[in-house]
């Protein structure tokens, strides 16, 4: 089946997310859809499958224009979409899953016909060589399955058009490729598939076209055989340099100790297992993993967020578990925590006020019990320029601010101590190439300035690009520490849980 | 690069060491203890207790039982303590602890309660029968009300006003029983409708809960709170000014009772299930229809999608938010059936404020049923139990005080809800509005 959109336009109040967007996609062909986080990407395929109504433009299936109210319409015009996070209902069954919503009945009081679904999972299971279990619960299911899990709901849904929103954002590196090998499949059988993403080696993997889309806007197209620096300065709106600029550590002292760390989680699972490992002053250690394998009970435990219920962390020869948050923080750890909404500042709160959330009850900021607002403010200003915060003034809510702008926040705030230790979560997760940059320009800063690093992210190529050494977590537990030159199969096979001897 | 498939070279642990659970076995244990202590030591050598079972409607009589108190109830909390070991064992080892283990224990040590309270009452017996017809009678307002916060919390939304939809149902349904009977002439005629016009008055309660709810995105638990100070606002004002006025609207009428012929006579079983109203076989019916319509109908899928995940439900075409509030609006009826009880049901006028809590309490049982009507069913026989327990010690008389005795269906609530269940989960939508 053809789908064309042409001249779709979706403004949020005075934000257009889309400004007349063409695009056009075949049968039988992967059209990949590449942008930055922000672009409008998803906003584009929700407009698509009727979770969005368009402000202008039409869709066209088949060169028939079509109305979708909602998701289920656009389903039943063989629209499948597998969205990034992931829309499965976790206490349910794959079967109960891939019937939802278009369920077969059975019997004279119409109760679920169970069976009929189950059939079809395996059948289209087995096509494709899904090897998915239809009575398995989702929530025990790894993350990979779930993904065919999706993709089997959209099959079964008799799907002529597959949009894929950021597939791969939770996937391995081996997941990864299993996933474009279906990709491929697909496409040979005749779906016409729409890959949403912003990772350029997926793209020349297995996309046959490729849009371009740049704040809102198509800006060009590509095809596959660019290379990864053509399109990622299309994709950017500049020349961008692939890697990180930094010299080789100069490693100093050990600084962070962590023996036998354990986190068992409220419903009792053991979330961290003993992890032990040390990070010396002037250098990064990078934690590669999937997300969920224990790295966010990692960093909450040694800021004490979360209480270990084993195990011990110095800092600077200083235990640091099982004291107040208080403490921790000013024996000199910065914190970027990985949820910058959430955790890193109070969206509220005016920016002058995000910067000195760890310092208001101290001098200069405070005096006895008043708050000395001029200080504040002079202070703001300060940090506002430093850390090219673009914002129209420091009394701005840190809420309103972009993403890169917010974190801009969060580590001006946590660098304006004198740090012995700075961890940061997913530090650039959602930001724009420049802001990344940035980000991965200070971090190295403070690096150089000889603090201990630790960061932890989902991107194994920021992993390898900032770190000293890697250390690969999987199922709470450390796997290995590797060196950054380790070839990125090894790593991927790591994060599958693969061991690996231990090496400086 | 290659589509290798990833195949681990060493196996790590696939799933997540499962820390030990003790809570419950120790709690057990703990209660086992008492039980020894304080029944088993606690009653007198030499004394008897007399238990009774028998009805005069029976088809054969039982004959009463008379067992010696001490020794009964201190081997009653032995056995209690020997399960409890076998929890601890098994909890020990990781292992999950059957239900039939908590029924055991349960059974032992409310026997050596029964045991210890009956004992040297010459001439009264423990009237089992009687504990048990009460146990389920006193469960019906429970049973409906946590029925109501079922439906309304499998689709997502919190009814914090199951206590406001109760004394609305039984403040409506004692008006139009009173009305209807006095046109008509016929107080039968008029508790039926009573019971028809019952749920109506749940369902506008409901409706309020739903608009406030999926339409304004309110915080559910402060419109269900404010919703039941305003039933109890309005139901208090017009028995102060309508029903004083017009005294033929609230009179003392109720349902009649259904013997089922034969069943009813057979011993135990008879008198507590086949001798009832329409209210509590209809609440049988209702439990069953709904259990199955929950986990096995389109319906009941659909409704349990949108409360674990509404965008996953919405993205497949389902109608999230009218789902809700059709669900509300019914669970709101089913809660205003349940009121009847308090009035039709029981041959009572309508009085202020005369639900007295229970609405909570099938909140309680909700949530320790697991958001399943069976379970409901089951916690609120439970509740039943002690609340009916309550009422036999009374009768009986015992060495504790009557206000502790007032006590005990709560204590048990908390007992049940924090200690036995541990951490239950509640649908993960529970309580969001779904904002597009």
């Amino acid at each position: 089946m053809k789908l064309e959109l042409r001249g779709i336009t979706k403004r949020f109040g005075d934000f257009t997310a889309n400004d007349k967007i063409d695009l056009l996609v075949e049968p039988g062909s992967v059209h990949a859809l590449l942008g930055e986080n922000g672009a409008g990407k998803s906003t584009l395929m929700n407009v698509l499958f009727g979770l969005y109504d368009a402000d202008e433009g039409e869709v066209l299936l088949n060169d028939e224009p079509v109305a979708f109210a909602g998701p289920g319409d656009a389903m039943a015009a063989g629209i499948g979409m597998v969205h990034q996070h992931f829309m499965l209902v976790h206490p349910f069954t794959v079967a109960e899953n891939v019937m939802l919503g278009h369920e077969d009945v059975r019997g004279p009081a119409k109760l679920l016909d169970i069976d009929a679904a189950r059939a079809k999972v395996r059948e289209i299971s087995e096509r494709f060589n899904f090897n998915v279990d239809p009575d398995a619960v989702i929530e025990d299911l790894p993350v990979g399955a779930q993904q065919r899990v999706e993709i089997i709901k959209a099959l079964s849904r008799d799907a002529q058009v597959l949009i894929l929103d950021e597939p791969t954002a939770v996937l391995t590196p081996q997941e990864t490729d299993e996933l474009l090998g279906i990709v491929r499949q697909l496409r040979d059988a005749g779906t016409a598939v729409v890959l949403i993403t912003h990772k350029l080696r997926e793209v020349k993997a297995v996309a046959d076209t490729i849009t371009v889309i740049r704040r809102g806007k198509v800006v060009g197209t590509a095809e596959p055989t660019a290379s990864q620096e053509e399109l990622a300065s299309l994709m950017v709106g500049r020349a961008v340099t692939m890697r990180v600029d930094k010299t080789d550590a100069t490693p100093g002292e050990t600084m962070l100790e962590v023996d036998g760390l354990t986190v068992i989680d409220e419903a009792g699972v053991v979330q961290l297992a003993g992890v032990s490992f040390d990070v010396k002053a002037g250098e990064i250690l990078a934690i590669a993993g999937v997300q969920g394998n224990g790295q966010t009970e990692l960093t909450e435990a040694l800021l004490g967020v979360v209480k270990p219920e084993a195990g011990i962390a110095r800092l600077d020869g200083e235990v640091i578990t099982g004291r107040p948050i208080k403490d921790v923080l000013h024996a000199g750890i910065g914190f970027v925590p990985e949820d910058r909404t959430e955790d890193g500042i109070v969206a509220t709160m005016t920016i002058a006020n995000n910067l000195i959330l760890d310092l208001h009850d101290r001098p200069p900021y405070a005096k006895g019990i008043a708050l000395q607002p001029g200080v504040i403010a002079d202070e703001a200003r300060k940090h506002v320029e430093q850390f090219d915060v673009r914002a129209t003034s420091i009394d701005q809510t840190a809420g309103s601010l972009s993403g890169g702008n917010q974190q801009k926040v969060v580590l001006a705030r946590e660098l304006s101590r004198q740090l012995k230790l700075l961890i940061a979560s997913n530090p650039t997760r959602g930001l724009d190439v420049g802001s990344i940059e940035f980000v991965h320009k200070r971090i190295v800063a403070e690096r150089d300035a000889g603090a201990a690093v630790i960061i932890v992210s989902a991107e194994l190529d920021e992993v390898v690009a900032l770190a000293d050494r890697i250390a690969v977590m999987y199922h709470g537990k450390i796997v290995g520490i590797v060196s950054p030159d380790t070839d990125r199969d090894t790593l991927g096979l790591m994060m599958a849980g693969a061991l690996e001897e231990e090496a400086a | 690069m290659t589509t290798t498939v990833a195949e681990p070279i060493a196996a790590a642990p696939a799933v997540p060491v499962l820390a030990r659970k003790l809570r419950a076995p120790i709690t057990l244990g703990a209660v086992g203890l008492l039980s020894l202590l304080f029944l088993g030591f606690g009653t007198s050598s030499g004394e008897e207790t007399t238990f009774a079972v028998a009805r005069s409607t029976d088809f054969f009589q039982i004959s009463t039982w008379t067992v010696p108190s001490q020794p009964t109830a201190i081997l009653l909390s032995v056995v209690a303590l020997a399960l409890s070991g076998v929890a601890f064992w098994l909890a020990w080892n990781r292992r999950t602890i059957p239900w039939y283990l908590y029924v055991g224990f349960g059974f032992a040590v409310i026997t050596a309660l029964l045991t210890w309270a009956g004992a040297g009452k010459e001439g009264t017996s423990m009237q089992i029968t009687g504990l048990l017809i009460g146990s389920v009678f006193l469960a019906t307002p429970l049973v409906f009300g946590s029925l109501a916060g079922t439906l309304c919390e499998r689709s997502g939304i919190i009814n914090i006003a199951i206590e406001g939809q109760l004394l609305a149902g039984a403040f409506l349904a004692a008006v139009v029983t009173g009305y209807v009977s006095n046109a008509s002439g016929s107080r039968e005629l008029g508790a039926y409708a009573g019971l028809i016009a019952a749920p109506l008055a749940g369902a506008l309660v409901g409706a309020a809960l739903s608009l406030f709810a999926v339409r304004y995105w309110v915080d559910q638990i402060v419109v269900g709170v404010v919703l039941n100070v305003l039933v109890i606002g309005v139901t208090n004002f017009l028995f102060g000014t309508l029903l004083r006025e017009n005294t033929e609207l609230n009179q003392a009428i109720g349902l009649p009772r259904l013997p089922i012929p034969l069943l009813h006579q057979i011993p135990i079983i008879g008198p507590v299930l086949f001798n009832s109203n329409a209210l509590v076989y209809l609440m049988y019916v209702i439990v069953i229809v709904l259990h199955i319509m929950l986990f096995k109908s389109r319906w009941g899928l659909r409704v349990r999608a949108v409360g674990e995940h509404p965008r996953a439900a919405d993205t497949v075409g389902i109608k999230v938010n009218r789902t809700r509030v059709r669900n509300t609006i019914l669970g709101g009826a089913i809660a205003g059936l349940g009121g009847a009880f308090f009035t039709v049901a029981n041959g009572l006028a309508f009085g202020k404020e005369m639900t007295g809590g229970k609405g909570f309490i099938a909140l309680a049982a909700m949530i320790l049923g697991r958001w399943s009507p069976k379970g409901a069913l089951a916690a609120a026989l439970l509740f039943g139990f002690a609340d009916s327990l309550r009422e036999q010690f009374g009768i009986v008389g015992t060495a504790i005080p009557s206000q502790f005795l007032a006590m005990l269906p709560y204590l048990a609530t908390i007992f049940a809800v924090a200690g036995l269940v541990g951490h239950a989960r509640p649908p993960a939508a529970e309580g969001k509005p779904y904002k597009k």
